[in-house]
């Protein structure tokens, strides 16, 4: 059984199509990437499926329990967290304020919080800036700092928004190696990503989206042969170009 | 934090003397700086903490004013007690109130504004409700004596105001270390990655609303039986809960000590100006130079000055944050 | 019910729903351009009352006449407060604003009242008593030339807001305030003139009131609270909205009082208010969203 199996969802807004009928499974241990042009989706498909909005149809399996319907916070508390694409931290809050309040989705006691909060701390490497506020942080930074108050969570699944966006090359290969290391401990992954290196370095399957539909799936090596992505990015033409 | 504590408890002591080397006149007005410390403090657990921006406190504190005076009054019921009755009642309607608006999803000004047409509604319908005393207002009949709540002189008062102020710092300090606390104050921060993360933000707004209106109503009783007449334009006008909020918005909203330190700054502020000129024979002028000082405040001390002193007392305190 | 009570009623608040009206329009003026609730706007209004009613114990002016000069005091005014207060606080926690605003309330209100003292003054003009029938409905002189020439001076903030270049940028910074920094107007003289519009019309509508009913410097305190309730119905930040909810709101608080006291009849706005925040909260004739 898959961790989580999108079947034929759907959302659109007025008469727009934002996703249509989208189909894909993901398994336990896996990282699955999607890409596609910008306004393809992506982010709606995240948001649909972590609750933030209503699919208008389809099944959202999860865990084996269907969780259309469910509010974001009942989506966390079943195993499934989100990053935004614009990373939204608690800007007031120190680095360890953020993330003992995420921690304490699982703990019992604030001190379980605090000791969970300060291990996801040290394992994205922000254990200095523990006490800095969120608005002092660089944009790098909140990045991992997002990271750690996901995983604070205790997740099963991981959905991540173009967590490598507007990071510097160096810091595109610290999260790789982050990430490995995040998903070598059971977490499976679902992420959305431009930075095409961290996505050939990371996922092993790749879901393509364009105007709302999926139009390819397979390996990163085949799908940026396929014809029909290459259109989606480049335009027909450059297609034809390339015979 | 050592150091903290036994500042503070250095402070307690003080003012647990301080009856013995003042007058009544001066009690008096210590008597408003806690009082108005608590109200700001009971207002600041949903604004300053939690976020959702209320100007409609007024309400509150005139259900809880009402609910145990009446209850003292035709039932003879102790104030001691009609307080947690008059607290619930406001918690009811604040959690109705509550519902409304977070259900409907309104936020920042437009929440604002539902609050105040609120107070309103509760303003005009307690200025017709008969058993209220109509457009008369209603005279609480003074019994002198603990268990009515009722004494002569500012001593008892300064007792009890001083008694609830630092309950109300004691509420609010255990809320900052809780899960609640935290809760509150990331949903005040950003309410969609607190839902991501787990946190049910509708229901802790809910507890949010419902412990201050809680907390503004006890702070009714203490008023009704402190000033003996209670009327809607004096009790719920918008006017009152622009005077909850003012001192720890000056203080420092969403601090545990901003509504004492704001307190302490305004309602003295406020109560030389309005003798001095009053006997001056200039009336209103008072509210002009509080007015002033209030549009000065926020000009130049737009994070409360309880940060602003934060920040000077770094060195020396240390670190006071979480790390 | 009598029908021709009704009718009645409903005349007298549509033509005071008219100097609602444009009270709302300047509320919502400013709001659409600085997201700033005006909680001064009940003291302007007082502001505007007095300008006219000095003019008139000095000169003999007719307030109808002043309302000129009242809108011309009050934009001033307004712009001086948005250059020294408004422009610091439009990018501060909304509780900040709050205050501050309540700061300037209560340092015009009571400057009202040291300069013109705390009792009521009624000024009579010739007219004030003069009616004339439309049909079975008797019509008040003095509420009906408030009614027109509100209806006038909202008109001409319109033709401002339209044609003047000023005013063009006023508009696009209500719709987009990036589109507008970014085409490279004065923003800030643009903000300014605007909170002085905004504080012309409720100075120009205090004018028109002064024969309708007594001045006291706290009279503007129950129609500060109505014009929200105007601005919420018609749509925050909406003009045309503002118009039309001034008049709904005139006639329902009126015809409201054949139900319920007078004293209460606020209570009707307030109602409305409530579910307009809740089931359309961007008002009649605002856009989507919120």
């Amino acid at each position: 059984m898959p961790l989580l199996e999108l079947k034929e969802i759907h959302k659109s807004f007025g008469g727009l199509k934002a996703v249509s009928r989208v189909s894909f499974a993901l398994n336990e241990g896996e990282i699955l990437g999607i890409i596609g042009p910008n306004g393809a989706g992506k982010t709606t498909l995240f948001n649909s499926i972590t609750g933030f909005l209503r699919v208008d149809s389809g099944e959202i399996w999860f865990n084996g329990e269907n969780i259309v319907g469910l509010k974001p916070h009942r989506v966390c508390q079943k195993g499934m967290v989100r990053t935004f694409q614009l990373v939204k931290p608690f800007l007031e809050l120190t680095v360890m304020e953020n993330v003992v309040v995420a921690a304490l989705n699982r703990a019992k006691t604030i001190k379980e919080a605090r000791e969970k909060a300060m291990r996801m701390i040290e394992l994205v490497g922000l254990e200095e800036k523990r006490a800095t506020p969120a608005t002092g942080l660089t944009l790098g930074h909140r990045k991992r700092l997002e990271l750690a108050r996901t995983l604070a969570t205790e997740p099963k699944l991981l959905l991540l928004d173009e967590v490598m966006a507007g990071l510097t090359p160096t810091e595109v290969d610290e999260l790789i190696g982050l990430l490995k290391e995040v998903n070598h401990r059971g977490v499976t992954i679902l992420l959305i990503e431009h930075v095409m290196r961290g996505m050939m370095a990371l996922s092993k399957r790749v879901v393509v989206l364009n105007y709302g539909q999926k139009i390819a799936e397979g390996v990163p090596e085949e799908i940026v042969k396929n014809r029909q992505v290459i259109e989606a990015y480049l335009g027909e033409e450059f297609a034809s170009a390339q015979g | 934090m050592k150091i903290i504590y036994s500042l503070l408890g250095l402070i307690l002591l003080i003012l647990l003397l301080l009856p013995n080397f003042v007058s009544d006149y001066i009690l008096g007005v210590f008597v408003l700086i806690f009082f108005y410390a608590y109200m700001g403090q009971s207002w600041n657990i949903l604004t300053g903490y939690a976020g959702p921006i209320s100007l409609g406190h007024s309400l509150y504190l005139g259900i809880g004013a009402y609910i145990s005076t009446k209850l003292a009054m035709d039932l003879g019921v102790t104030p001691w007690v009609g307080m947690w009755i008059g607290g619930l009642g406001a918690s009811l309607i604040g959690l109705a109130i509550g519902f409304l608006g977070f259900r409907f999803g309104l936020k920042g000004v437009y929440f604002v504004l539902l609050t105040i047409a609120f107070g309103e509604i509760g303003r005009l319908t307690a200025l017709h409700l008969k058993p209220l005393g109509h457009m008369m207002g209603l005279f609480v009949d003074f019994k002198p004596g603990l268990a009515n709540f009722h004494f002569r002189g500012n001593l008892p008062y300064y007792y009890i105001a001083l008694g609830f102020m630092v309950f109300s710092l004691i509420v609010v300090r255990v809320l900052e270390v809780s899960k609640w606390g935290r809760y509150f104050v990331a949903l005040r921060e950003d309410e969609d990655a607190a839902e991501s993360l787990g946190i049910n933000v509708f229901k802790y707004k809910m507890i949010a609303i419902g412990l201050s209106a809680f907390m503004t109503a006890l702070g009714g009783t203490f008023y009704a039986n402190y000033i003996f007449y209670l009327h809607p334009t004096s009790v719920m006008s918008m006017w009152v809960s622009i005077e909850i909020i003012m001192r720890p918005i000056i203080g420092g909203i969403g601090t545990l000590f901003g509504p004492l330190i704001g307190s302490l700054l305004l309602t003295p502020l406020s109560e030389i100006a309005r003798s001095y000129f009053t006997r001056a024979g200039l009336e209103g002028i008072h509210i002009v130079i509080y007015g002033l000082l209030l549009v000065t405040a926020v000009l130049f001390f737009p994070g409360g000055i309880f940060s602003f002193i934060q920040k000077v007392l770094k060195p020396i305190l240390g670190e006071s944050r979480e790390s | 019910m009598d029908l021709n009570l009704v009718l009645q009623l409903a005349t007298s608040g549509f033509l005071l729903g008219g100097v609602y009206s444009l009270i709302a329009l300047g509320l919502s003026l400013i709001f659409g351009v600085m997201k700033v609730i005006n909680f001064a706007h009940g003291a302007m209004l007082v502001w505007g009352m007095y300008i006219a009613f000095t003019l008139m114990n000095w000169t003999g002016i007719d307030p109808f006449f002043s309302f000129v000069a009242s809108a011309g005091g009050l934009f001033v005014l307004g712009y001086f407060i948005q250059r020294t207060v408004v422009n610091r606080i439009m990018t501060f926690h909304e509780a900040m604003q709050v205050i501050a605003m309540v700061g300037v309330m209560m340092i015009l209100e009571n400057m009202a009242q040291l300069i013109w003292g705390p009792d009521p003054h009624s000024p009579h003009t010739r007219y004030s008593l003069s009616t004339i029938w439309l049909g079975s409905v008797m019509i008040d002189i003095p509420r009906l030339f408030a009614f027109l020439l509100a209806i006038l001076m909202a008109a001409a903030v319109f033709v401002f807001l339209k044609y003047t270049d000023i005013g063009k940028s006023i508009r696009a910074s209500a719709d987009n305030r990036i589109g507008a920094l970014i085409v490279g107007t004065n923003v800030n003289r643009v903000y300014a003139v605007c909170f002085g519009v905004g504080a012309a019309c409720v100075g120009a509508a205090g004018s028109l009131l002064v024969p309708l009913m007594p001045i006291s410097p706290h009279t503007g305190f129950p129609f500060k609270l109505t014009s929200f309730a105007i601005v919420i119905l018609g749509g925050m930040g909406s003009l045309p909205g503002a118009m039309i909810g001034g008049l709904i709101i005139g006639v329902a608080e009126s015809v409201g009082s054949v139900f319920i006291p007078s004293s209460l009849k606020q209570i009707i706005s307030f109602g409305i208010m409530i579910l307009i925040l809740l089931l359309r909260p961007q008002g009649l004739f605002g856009g989507k969203g919120s």
